[in-house]
């Protein structure tokens, strides 16, 4: 307890080197992309050595500063609000404004920051093996470690304006890796619609960082000394109960979008599964565990402003958590309709990011966070387990209905990691999806959202029975396609020339995304067959599924207070924090706690200026106190990690003003939040939803695919019908046909199975009316709003522009001559004017 | 040093080099020969350069002189060169636009010279201004003017780095 | 000596430069218009810089005469390069890029 802690006492942190020299962290991988563009080519393992080692060096002062960090945490007082550790320099100034350039170190730039660089590194050792050969090999690794940097720089920024030039690189790295194999005309579409795409939504953290900057800079320039682009600025004015209500709201909504936009969410959702067309690795580091999750972490990052922008936990739906809700549903749908494997890890991530802006909606701040670190890896797993396949064993087909199947028995690692990774993503118990995605959806519901924590466990549903879907098509079944090694031993003989390697890739008219990937190596590898990958790929498919499994144990709200780590080390703590001596708070110093616990009679001198502030909008103690009540009724709702200590009831909450209130005597950088109390039967239900996806999906899978192959021997062409009773297992690119002929089936010939199937029957009905409605929504969503709403707005805006450029056609002559003419006969006519005008 | 009583040798000065600068400036335009058109364009930037002197420019004038005529005709006569098969007279230096090249020029021209007329009717300049010696226009550059001087060597920089990348086979 | 002699010959001059590079096809010679422009622009600034009694339209006058330099040297490279790919310098062949 802190009752002594009324007076202001100075809390001494700990600190290092690791956390002081953090912004070196995205130094590191910058250097390094110089390195491989001057001197790549010339290196022996042409330029990915340095990528290599620049993000091992990464690495290692991210673990050192998450030591240091977790030393800081442990040293400081429970309920003390830790201060990141920050550092600015200013490097332009003109007129009381000033862009600086530094570090701001939290929980969450370091949780991100391991995150990042250690997928980064495994990325980049598993690419030297997956892009060997290829023709632009050092350009993917300076990409690669360019987009390292700019990730890492994004995660250490320490204001605004350095947040937007980590995000704009990244954008600049999506756009050169997607569009990797550009000579392929879908790949560079595909590239563009990414990068026009994030653009729309990036208009938006333009917006709205001038937007907070013109409200907060004065605010912040009196109250901390520091400009109105800093992170720890806005926090603290968006707590401050100084900002406009108009002001911080479009301000946050402006934000919000670009966070639509880099986070695949709703109505942008649509150039995530199309960014797939790039290198499979590029899709696992940059499109499902870090790039994508840029948006989340912009939320995450100025929680303060969106929590008091977007009113969340107010009593009214927010926008977060609406298109958060939005996007699990809509992109979980579409991921049964695709036959493409990355398509439906795509569209699962689209979905996870879901889950993650709908907890940072509702309150549910940590989860969310969480949810990015357990996401993270299990998320690159699969990815990374999709490109062991195609490259291994499916001939660089992504297609699991035609060139999968069966691959279990041909590559026991990487399906050993995919089913870990798949459990995980699940959210099954012990793995660490369970840990974050329960926890968001425990919390949503505990927040008061009780639709959208409905909405979180249907998610956790169609996640359960898509995975399981696409996990039967290609790891069980017989082996179809690529997998079966049929074209090989058609097309290619054991002495097969690389130019017929080509050839023979064309002809089979795949979906073959990374057919450029190795056709140097195409010899040594995928000619015979499937077979496991070699060490370069499936170590890190065990390290990942290794983490999979453990990091939900970070915290593993289940076994207690003691194992909440992540919590304890990550999650801000309201506090209210005096700012004792303006002039010299820059960097984050001379700031004092001043209370803790739910008294606020605090004696502290204040600065006048937040004195001020304050007393413009009294303290709402009713608030507080309805807080207390309302958590009274839950003993075992205790959110902090004194419980030990604390026990007792009443003294287990602490209360902070930190909130929708203002401050008294400080400022806050974090809001208060609560933590849903873990039940088991909550995670039970959860946990049965979860395995009735999975029987279900598991089911029609072995209806749809089993039988269907038992038929299929010996055919080798598609469309072609099986039998006059099978009419309606037609083989078909979208599962809209198929599920249709299941219908029909299951109306038309029941009876002809006899009474000896009645069971089997009625079960058929069961998985086929799931079936139905997951292909009704499904379908509908795809058609209508995917391509005719979302692309039809897309196409709207690109024909007028289209006929505009059609009129002016005949002016764009080409010629300079006529451009010449143009412009200084315009000049002479406006001089004219003029003239006429003056005299 | 100006005096009032030599100002009429100034201004005979003035006329007789504008329109030798006039003429030349015609000639560039309207000739069929690059060649000759080089050597015109020669006979205009002595034209300039002496009305510099006759504004009191007496560094700018012998700059003009080094860079222009020492340095960028050079450049003009190597660029005829080594783009010619022959030197002589060519049907095909205009194009098509000579209809609106015209019209535009003149009306320019119009404009600017009734813009002139009004603005500045009978204006003198000062008789008595010393000339600017080559420390001022040093003083200058170099104290409050050094961070457009430092732009400038950049382009110049990235222009010579350009122009050989442009320029070299490969 | 009257301010508006010097300016109408820099207009003069102006003029004949834009109709240069309005009329001529081959790119040498309109960067040779482009030069007749600049100087006449250096003979205004001249000009104003004495009837202001100031240097700094000297120090502008030098400057646009480095960047005249700059220009030719990358303008006469590109001439060289057309010529090389398509052994003329006429801009009327150069219309790829028309809308």
């Amino acid at each position: 307890m802190f009752s002594s802690a009324t007076e202001a006492t100075e809390v001494i942190l700990k600190s290092g080197w690791f956390l002081e020299h953090a912004y070196i962290i995205p130094l590191i991988p910058a250097v390094a992309f110089a390195l491989i563009i001057f001197f790549g080519k010339k290196m022996p393992l042409k330029g990915s050595e340095f990528g290599i080692l620049s993000m091992f060096g990464a690495l290692a002062m991210s673990a050192g500063a998450a030591y240091q960090w977790i030393q800081r945490v442990n040293g400081a007082p429970e309920e003390a609000f830790i201060k990141p550790v920050i550092k600015t320099w200013t490097w332009w100034q003109n007129d009381g404004v000033s862009l600086g350039i530094g570090q701001h170190i939290d929980g969450l730039s370091i949780t991100i920051l391991v995150v990042v660089a250690f997928i980064s590194s495994l990325v980049q050792i598993y690419s030297t093996e997956y892009l060997r050969g290829d023709r632009r090999y050092t350009h993917f690794f300076a990409s690669l470690t360019l987009f390292s940097a700019g990730m890492l720089n994004m995660v250490v920024a320490e204001n605004m304006i350095q947040l937007i030039l980590g995000w704009e690189l990244m954008g600049l790295c999506s756009f050169m890796l997607i569009g990797h194999w550009w000579e392929e005309g879908a790949n560079s579409r595909a590239a563009l619609k990414a990068f026009f795409t994030t653009r729309t939504g990036d208009i938006g953290l333009l917006v709205g960082t001038s937007v907070l900057f013109f409200s907060a800079n004065e605010w912040t320039q009196k109250t901390l000394g520091v400009s109105g682009f800093s992170i720890r600025g806005l926090s603290a004015w968006a707590l401050s109960g100084n900002p406009g209500h108009a002001a911080i709201t479009v301000g946050a909504v402006a934000l919000f979008i670009a966070a639509i936009g880099k986070s695949g969410q709703f109505p942008l959702h649509t150039w995530l599964p199309d960014a797939m067309a790039g290198p499979t690795p590029v899709s696992s580091l940059l499109h499902s565990s870090t790039m994508v999750v840029a948006g989340v972490f912009l939320v995450a990052r100025l929680y303060p402003v969106f929590f008091e922008g977007m009113n969340i936990l107010g009593t009214s739906l927010n926008f977060i958590v609406l298109i958060g809700g939005i996007t699990i549903v809509i992109a979980a749908a579409l991921a049964f309709v695709q036959t493409d494997i990355k398509k439906v890890l795509a569209y699962s991530t689209v979905s996870q990011l879901g889950y993650m802006m709908m907890g940072l909606g509702a309150g549910a701040w940590l989860p969310a966070v969480f949810h990015i670190f357990t996401h993270a890896f299990f998320k690159a797993c699969l990815f990374l387990g999709a490109g062991s396949i195609s490259h291994s064993a499916s001939h660089h087909s992504f297609d699991m209905k035609k060139d999968m199947g069966g691959l279990r028995k041909f590559m026991p690692i990487t399906f050993s990691t995919w089913i870990v990774s798949t459990l995980a993503l699940c959210g099954v118990f012990p793995f660490s999806g369970f840990f974050s995605k329960d926890e968001i959806i425990d919390n949503v519901g505990h927040n008061g959202y009780t639709f959208f924590m409905i909405i979180g466990l249907s998610g956790a549903f169609l996640t359960a029975a898509y995975m399981t879907r696409a996990t039967y098509l290609t790891f069980f079944g017989e082996p179809r396609g690529a997998a079966a090694g049929e074209h090989h031993d058609d097309e290619h003989g054991h002495d097969a020339h690389a130019a017929h390697d080509d050839h023979g890739h064309d002809d089979h008219g795949h979906d073959s995304h990374d057919a450029h990937a190795s056709h140097d190596s195409h010899d040594d590898h995928g000619s015979h067959g499937p077979r496991e990958s070699g060490l370069i790929i499936t170590v890190p498919l065990i390290i990942l599924a290794t983490l999979a499994i453990g990091s939900g144990f970070l915290n593993a709200a289940p076994f207690g207070h003691s194992w909440e780590n992540f919590k304890k080390w990550v999650e801000p703590r309201a506090e209210v924090v005096a700012v004792t001596d303006v002039a010299h708070t820059t960097g984050g110093a001379g700031e004092v706690r001043i209370a803790s616990g739910g008294t606020t009679d605090t004696t502290v001198p204040t600065p006048e200026e937040v004195a001020a502030h304050s007393s413009e909008t009294p303290v709402d103690g009713e608030v507080a106190t309805e807080d207390t009540v309302a958590h009274g009724e839950e003993p075992t709702a205790v959110h902090d990690t004194k419980s030990a200590e604390a026990g007792a009831e009443g003294e287990a909450h602490h209360e902070s003003p930190c909130g929708s209130e203002t401050p008294e005597g400080g400022v806050c950088y974090a809001p208060q939040l609560h933590h849903a109390p873990f039940k088991w039967s909550k995670a039970g239900l959860s946990m049965i939803i979860v395995f009735a996806g999975m029987l279900l999906s598991w089911l029609l899978c072995v209806q749809l695919y089993d039988r269907k192959n038992k038929k299929l021997v010996g055919l080798t062409k598609r469309n072609k019908l099986l039998g006059a009773g099978y009419s309606f297992l037609e083989n078909k690119y979208y599962l809209d046909t198929l599920y249709e002929k299941i219908i029909v089936r299951s109306i038309a010939h029941p009876i002809a199975r006899g009474a000896y199937w009645f069971n089997q029957n009625v079960l058929d009905g069961i998985v086929n009316g799931a079936g139905i409605c997951t292909k009704t929504v499904a379908g509908w969503v795809y058609r209508n709003v995917d391509q005719k709403l979302v692309d039809g707005a897309v196409n709207g805006a690109g024909t007028t522009a289209e006929n505009a450029g059609g009129a002016l056609q005949p002016v764009q002559s080409g010629k300079v001559n006529q451009y010449g003419a143009l412009l200084f006969g315009a000049a002479a006519i406006g001089a004219l004017v003029l003239v006429i005008i003056n005299f | 040093m100006l005096a009032s009583d030599v100002l009429v040798a100034q201004n005979v000065g003035f006329a007789i080099i504008a329109a030798i600068m006039v003429i030349g400036a015609l000639r560039v335009v309207t000739t069929k020969n690059v060649v000759h058109a080089a050597l015109w364009l020669v006979v205009v930037l002595a034209g300039a350069a002496a009305q510099y002197v006759l504004l009191a420019a007496e560094f700018v004038a012998i700059t003009q002189i080094m860079v222009y005529i020492g340095a960028v005709m050079v450049l003009f006569l190597f660029g005829t060169m080594l783009t010619r098969a022959r030197i002589g007279a060519e049907q095909d230096l205009n194009n098509k636009n000579g209809i609106i090249g015209l019209p535009i020029a003149v009306l320019l021209l119009a404009t600017m010279l009734i813009a002139l007329n009004d603005g500045f009717k009978s204006e003198k300049l000062p008789v008595d201004a010393p000339v600017v010696t080559t420390q001022q226009v040093s003083d200058q550059i170099f104290g409050p003017y050094l961070l457009p001087f430092w732009a400038l060597s950049f382009v110049l920089l990235a222009a010579a780095i350009g122009a050989i990348v442009l320029a070299r086979r490969d | 000596m009257l301010l508006n002699q010097f300016l109408m010959l820099g207009a003069v001059l102006f003029c004949i430069g834009v109709y240069g590079v309005i009329v001529r096809k081959n790119a040498v010679l309109v960067l040779m218009s482009i030069e007749l422009i600049l100087n006449s622009v250096n003979i205004n600034l001249l000009a104003f810089s004495l009837r202001n009694n100031s240097v700094d339209g000297h120090t502008f006058a030098l400057y646009v005469i480095a960047v005249a330099a700059a220009e030719v040297g990358v303008g006469l490279a590109m001439v060289l390069l057309m010529y090389r790919n398509r052994r003329s310098v006429g801009l009327d062949e150069l219309s790829e890029m028309k809308g």
